[in-house]
């Protein structure tokens, strides 16, 4: 699958390992949320990288304790009108502090592209080939967001109390200036 | 009424550009109708029986003069001439070509309107009470906290896939005119001990095939913290509301299955996050928010008028009107006018590009060029003087929009029906159209007085059946359209869901049956007992004795 990590086409580097399969001892494995809660001694033994993949009904405050040796988590969009996963990735962003890979999987639309970075999201199987430039008019589409989350972008009301507050400043310099 | 900043446009722009470049995306095939249909939803425009239909936002039910000639100009321009005013305070237009629509999106951008959030499984159109900032017994003016709604609401990342469609409704007043206890959210604004207003939040009412009466999750909230608790709910919702079934994906079903305790607990764990952070509003945002809705200026002006009392008494047409269709205005010397969408015999909510044109004309002249849109489908003109109101009702008798019946027998709140819905088994604005004309013709309007008709065209209820005195829906009976009768159902302060009288009844007969159960109660009333009052003091036997006697 071809795969959309910061805005760049990239290789996957990480290898999936079924449920039943044995793990191997080296190399970066995405494993189910299952397995994941199954075999936590065997994992902490293994000194590679590490990812998850979820369901967009598994609770991911379950994840509260383990989000600093994660380096993958993968999040489902079994189609893309249900939209589990975008709550599941601003908890593991904003609430759980995540800060490893946070991959969008399934029915990844352009359409959906801005939705999914502003909750958190970083990368994407996406499959076409222009993906990158679709990306970057994805991004690009809007200026000015209402809502705050955690990709770092002010808000229309931040920016309109920063207004005021500077409008505020001048008044006050000038009053005392004069 | 809410004036843009530059914030505004710009987003408003930047969505016509973004929708004109899918529409570009669907006409040349790159995209599928499948992958094309949440993004034209959530622009407004719905695929219906013969066309595609653009519903536009009328937030909060507020327009000013220049917006309503825009919506004249959008039905000339792209449509067949009108547009028809919705029970969500919306306005759609029927005949709408998919070429054209980003067009008349830039159109509408231009006077700061915009058709987002009308439909998908998002947010929808915040409603607030239509007489907001003018009404005698408001607390506060709903309104601002409307915009607040819509601007949180509008595209958000986390909610633009919910279960189901989600729609919130505000009132600032202790009688609630904006049906707070039947919609997704209802929010009712309230004093506490203190006297600080704040929110009783209200969550899980709505109509549709299952009715449910909402429950109240916080009796008491500041409202510094509106937006954060609306999004802790409404994270809840999208995580754990049903998505296997559409009949069942709405936040009622979700209360209703896991009880209001369950669904506060869950709530307030989100909301402990959420609560104060970036959500929190800070009251100088609120309080330039308030200001940009560039309050009416008054004249001070003696509170009654000897003329116009005097002409109530000398001309009767004009007296009726008066009675039916003006209220009492907080202001001295000030009226509101209710504009009825319901003259007799024609389809409730109608009104065509000249209509709109000339109620701008009169907004502009008369009303400090504002004009309201109600959840009954009718129009108001909310700041009138009183001495203005004879040449008001002469020009809206001049264009055909003096009815003088609000509130009335023929004030029929009707859903677009087979006529162009695909959704539904029978039609609903004959229905309407035939019982207006009964009524009007048997010129009883006054007399019955109070009494609300609600007719939906299936159990999706876009026409309210359930909280109507008189609810009527269509069913499919072996291929054939029939009505079943519900009474006693009510939106106010006392919601109820109506209950069914009997058997549904065949098309011809919906008109008589209509008028034998207003009859039972013309029998039935107390001196001046409302249709409700004396439908909840009896009880509905004497009703069904009598309409299936005959039969
Ligand atoms: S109630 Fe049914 S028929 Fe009427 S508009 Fe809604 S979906 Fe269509």
């Amino acid at each position: 699958m071809p795969l959309l990590k910061n805005g760049r086409i990239s290789e996957e580097s990480w290898q999936p390992v079924g449920d039943e399969a044995p793990l191997p001892s080296d190399g970066a494995i995405v494993i189910s949320f299952a397995r994941f809660k199954a075999e936590p001694d065997r994992l902490a033994g293994r000194n590679a990288a590490l990812g998850v993949r979820l369901k967009n009904t598994d609770d991911v405050r379950a994840l509260a304790d383990h989000v600093g040796r994660l380096g993958l988590i993968v999040l489902e969009f079994p189609k893309y009108t249900d939209g589990r996963a975008y709550s599941q990735a601003r908890i593991l962003r904003e609430e759980l502090g995540y800060t490893g890979e946070l991959r969008a999987a399934g029915n990844v639309l352009l359409d959906q592209l801005l939705f999914m970075q502003r909750c958190g999201f970083d990368a994407f199987e996406l499959a076409r080939p222009d993906a990158e430039l679709v990306w970057r008019k994805a991004v690009s589409t809007f200026a000015v967001f209402h809502q705050p989350t955690g990709d770092g972008r002010a808000t229309i009301l931040e920016q309109r109390r920063n207004a005021l507050f500077e409008q505020r400043a001048q008044a006050t310099w000038s009053g005392t200036a004069g | 009424m809410y004036q843009y900043d530059h914030f505004d446009q710009e987003f408003v722009d930047q969505r016509v550009t973004q929708f004109r470049d899918q529409v570009r995306r669907r006409l040349t095939g790159e995209l599928s109708e499948d992958e094309f249909k949440p993004l034209r939803l959530t622009n407004g425009l719905y695929l219906q029986l013969h066309a595609y239909m653009l519903r536009v936002a009328i937030p909060y039910g507020t327009l000013s003069a220049v917006q309503m000639r825009m919506l004249a100009h959008i039905a000339r321009r792209y449509d067949r001439g009108y547009g028809h005013f919705t029970t969500r305070q919306n306005i759609q237009f029927n005949w709408i070509r998919l070429e054209d629509a980003p067009d008349a999106l830039a159109d509408l951008a231009s006077v700061q309107m915009h058709a987002l959030q009308t439909s998908g499984n998002v947010i929808r159109n915040t409603t607030a009470d239509q007489w907001a900032g003018v009404a005698l017994d408001e607390i506060e003016d709903p309104r601002i906290w409307c915009e607040i709604i819509r601007q949180w609401s509008s595209l958000h990342p986390e909610f633009s896939f919910l279960p189901r469609k989600f729609k919130i409704a505000v009132t600032g007043s202790p009688n609630d005119r904006a049906a707070v206890r039947v919609h997704d959210i209802g929010l009712r604004m309230h004093k506490n001990a203190a006297g600080e207003i704040g929110f009783e939040v209200i969550v899980g009412g709505g109509l549709g095939r299952t009715p449910l009466i909402g429950k109240t999750i916080a009796p008491f909230l500041p409202k510094q913290h509106l937006l954060s608790y609306l999004e802790a709910i409404m994270r809840v919702y999208n995580q754990a509301g049903r998505r296997d079934n559409i009949y069942k994906a709405r936040i009622k079903i979700l209360v209703h299955e896991i009880g209001v305790e369950e669904m506060r607990r869950r709530v307030e764990l989100e909301w402990e996050g959420l609560r104060d952070g970036r959500l929190q509003l800070d009251a100088s945002v609120v309080a330039d928010i308030e200001q940009r809705f560039a309050r009416p200026v008054y004249e001070k002006l003696p509170a009654d008028s000897a003329e116009v009392a005097l002409l109530r008494f000398k001309d009767k047409a004009f007296g009726r009107w008066m009675r039916a269709n003006v209220v009492p205005h907080l202001q001295p010397g000030y009226a509101i006018v209710n504009i009825s969408l319901k003259p007799e015999g024609e389809p409730p909510g109608d009104a065509s590009a000249a209509q709109m044109d000339a109620i701008a004309d009169l907004a502009d002249a008369h009303s400090l060029g504002e004009i309201r849109v109600t959840h009954a489908q009718n129009l108001v003109l909310p700041h009138v003087k009183i001495t203005d109101l004879p040449a008001i009702f002469a020009r809206l008798q001049h264009i055909g929009l003096a009815a003088d019946n609000i509130g009335q027998v023929g004030d029929i709140i009707a859903c677009p029906g087979l006529d162009f819905c695909a959704l539904a088994n029978a039609r609903s604005i004959p229905v309407a159209q035939r019982i207006s004309r009964h009524f009007a013709d048997a010129k009883l309007g006054a007399e019955i007085g109070d009494l609300q008709i609600k007719i939906s065209g299936c159990i999706n209820a876009c026409g309210h059946h359930h909280v109507g005195h008189i609810g009527i829906l269509g069913v499919d009976k072996h291929g054939e359209e029939f009505y079943q009768i519900t009474l006693g159902g009510s939106a106010e302060n006392a919601a109820s869901i109506g209950t069914i009288v009997g058997p549904a009844v065949a098309y011809e007969d919906v008109v008589g049956a209509v008028d034998n159960i207003v009859r039972t109660y013309l029998d039935t009333r107390n001196a001046d007992e409302r249709f409700l009052d004396t439908v909840r003091r009896v009880g509905i036997s004497p009703f069904k004795e009598r309409l299936y006697a005959a039969a």
